[in-house]
């Protein structure tokens, strides 16, 4: 299994994430083709309630403990409950939808 | 870690009131996580020690243990633990890094 899937399936059954992305950024980078090395994961869970930023990331550190040891060499992460996911969100509106004027075609 | 090596992290953070553990240097960040924490602590205008561990192999290793945090950098303040990159950026983000930084100076 690669480390991308191993850290999806760690995140989900450890945290009960809402929203969970985990996004392989090595090609960013200075590592050969294929690697996986540098990951962003963002992760939206009602575990997090009530925990500072400090303690979120080192929740997910402790789950992804295996992971940063033996592969991980950059982990950028972002952490959320969800109350504060809805409220970013509402930050960053979704584009509009199309209302059919295009002459494409 | 060896109590060498923790004796020299504890008097680093005891010395620099603001201490980032970054790779390179502030001048020449040899990581992009780094050269944004230092860019930020410019912007706040805050004084700041720093150590690069791509140069001590002993506090590269050691101040993970040290922090049970498991990447660099690492930005500690009046010797408390503040975070790494992503936390820095959203302390910075919501004003809550410069009260840190401001809280103590006198």
């Amino acid at each position: 299994m690669s480390v991308e899937s191993r850290m999806i399936e760690n995140l989900r059954s450890a945290l009960d994430p809402t929203h969970l992305s985990v996004v392989n950024e090595s090609d960013m980078h200075n590592v050969p083709p294929g690697s996986e090395s540098h990951f962003k994961v963002v992760v939206v869970s009602p575990r997090f309630e009530g925990d500072a930023l400090v303690k979120r990331h080192r929740t997910v550190n402790l789950v992804l403990a295996e992971e940063l040891r033996d592969h991980i060499h950059a982990l950028a992460l972002h952490t959320y409950t969800p109350d504060e996911w809805v409220s970013r969100a509402a930050e960053h509106p979704a584009s509009p939808s199309c209302r059919g004027g295009s002459n494409a075609g | 870690m060896d109590p060498e090596t923790k004796a020299r992290i504890d008097s680093q953070i005891k010395d620099n009131r603001v201490m980032l553990f970054m790779k390179g240097t502030p001048q020449f960040p040899q990581c992009g996580f780094s050269a944004q924490v230092v860019e930020i602590l410019n912007r706040e205008e805050a004084a700041f020690g720093s150590l690069d561990v791509l140069s001590d192999e002993g506090i590269r290793q050691g101040i993970k243990e040290y922090s049970d945090w498991p990447t660099i950098p690492q930005l500690y303040v009046d010797g408390e633990f503040v975070g790494g990159c992503d936390i820095v950026i959203e302390m910075y983000q919501s004003g809550e890094l410069g009260k840190t930084l401001a809280a103590k100076t006198t």
